[in-house]
């Protein structure tokens, strides 16, 4: 059927039919609407694995104690107990295997991130023993003076 | 066609297809509630005890691998401080990640701002992060299917399938999406799935030492965020958009935005 209508039909039915191979080698099998329906469920279900799969960084204290019971148990009767280790050692990643150190960060800047008086009556920040970081031993480390595990001023 | 048998014929229609529509609307929801009723995570947010410290922002970046230096992050915490004059100042230098250290108040372009200590009537800080909404404009707005809902409530993004088009940075009425400047696709928390599901805590809430920060099962009736939500004073931010946010907050004022 030599047809100058017919032929440009063909073209189109064509190109559909490469538009759809194209699709079903594209688009994963485990693509679609998944429970939550067309509207919120409409994706690849095994990216919900992959991420799943994210490796982790921090941790947390009990991954800690395995081996620094010690620490620990000095750290609990404390009032910095309540910081988690990794806050001021930094994230665990595969310590002991890869980093073997952890880096501690012993700056002024992450003690006056809670210690810089501010005023704030609505949060529980005002509780918070603070200083003016302008005039408190200025350029000085405060782990000079302070343990950071037992920063109580008696046992200064 | 007589006029009897035209309208008799269109009531006919008009009955056959609104029948076909209400059964499709009654099939959905109950399919939607059967996929899994067991887990639906939700997360409660102490405006009391947070202090500002932003030690969630660094735990945050770390552990998900947000670039430090960019200006951008999946969750951060605003400082207000409200006048006795009625006025609100607002600042969140960094998306807090150093914490806040100075009385003064980031106005960007306008400079720092100090507000006198008796001009002071509230001040507070208010983390936030994705409300992992049970109806997300973000995910609606997508034309590819690269952002989505799981069956236990988390709105995550398939980075392979992102074609980073920026209706969902755009669509999101929190202003928590933004375009990731190493992956180069939509980027946004992800209540740290990779944590959660395997039975841990999100890593802003571990390293919270005030427990301002928490996240549960909200279908579980013992668990602490469940018993919290449904037992106390709880709000959640801009209830008018209809998203129906899963982060409540206890404290929350009206002039938070």
């Amino acid at each position: 059927m030599k047809n100058h209508v017919w032929r440009p039909l063909f073209v189109v039915i064509a190109i559909a039919i490469g538009i759809l191979l194209f699709r079903a080698f594209y688009v994963p099998s485990d693509f679609g609407s998944q429970e939550q329906g067309y509207t919120f469920g409409y994706h690849r279900l095994s990216n919900e694995q992959e991420w799943k799969d994210y490796p982790e960084k921090y941790k947390g204290n009990d991954y800690c104690n395995e081996c620094h019971d010690d620490k620990i148990e000095e750290l609990e009767s404390a009032h910095h107990g309540t910081i988690p280790c990794e806050n001021c050692h930094g994230a665990a990643f595969d310590h002991p295997d890869d980093p073997e150190k952890l880096t501690i960060d012993r700056s002024r800047e992450l003690c006056i991130r809670c210690h810089a008086k501010l005023t704030m009556p609505s949060s529980d920040r005002n509780d918070i023993p603070g200083i003016d970081p302008a005039k408190h031993n200025q350029g000085e480390e405060c782990s000079e003076c302070h343990n950071p595990h037992n920063p109580s001023l008696e046992d200064m | 066609m007589k006029r009897r048998d035209f309208l008799k014929n269109t009531a006919v229609f008009v009955a056959g297809a609104s029948v076909s529509v209400s059964a499709l609307d009654f099939i959905t929801p109950k399919e939607l509630f059967a996929a899994n009723p067991q887990l639906k995570w939700g997360f409660l947010v102490d405006t009391h005890k947070c202090v500002g410290c932003g030690f969630c922002v660094k735990a945050c970046k770390t552990e998900n691998d947000i670039p430090y230096e960019a200006n951008v992050t999946r969750t951060w915490v605003e400082r207000y401080v409200i006048k006795k004059d009625g006025d609100v100042v607002m600042d969140c230098p960094k998306g807090a990640r150093d914490g806040y250290t100075t009385k003064l108040l980031d106005q960007n372009h306008s400079g720092m701002l100090l507000v006198p200590e008796d001009e002071i009537a509230q001040a507070f800080f208010v983390p936030k992060l994705c409300n992992h909404c049970t109806t997300p404009a973000c995910v609606q707005v997508c034309p590819v299917g690269a952002t989505y809902q799981t069956a236990d409530g988390v709105v995550l993004v398939d980075r392979s399938w992102c074609i980073g088009c920026g209706y969902c940075i755009m669509g999101c009425p929190y202003g928590v999406r933004f375009f990731h400047p190493v992956e180069h696709v939509a980027d946004k928390c992800t209540f740290c799935y990779h944590r959660i599901s395997k039975g841990g805590d999100t890593a802003c809430a571990q390293a919270c030492p005030f427990d301002a920060r928490q996240i549960g099962n909200l279908k579980d009736p013992n668990d602490p965020v469940a018993q919290t939500v449904l037992s106390q004073r709880v709000g959640v931010l801009r209830d008018e958009y209809g998203t129906k946010p899963n982060v409540y907050y206890i404290g929350l004022n009206k002039e938070v935005r």
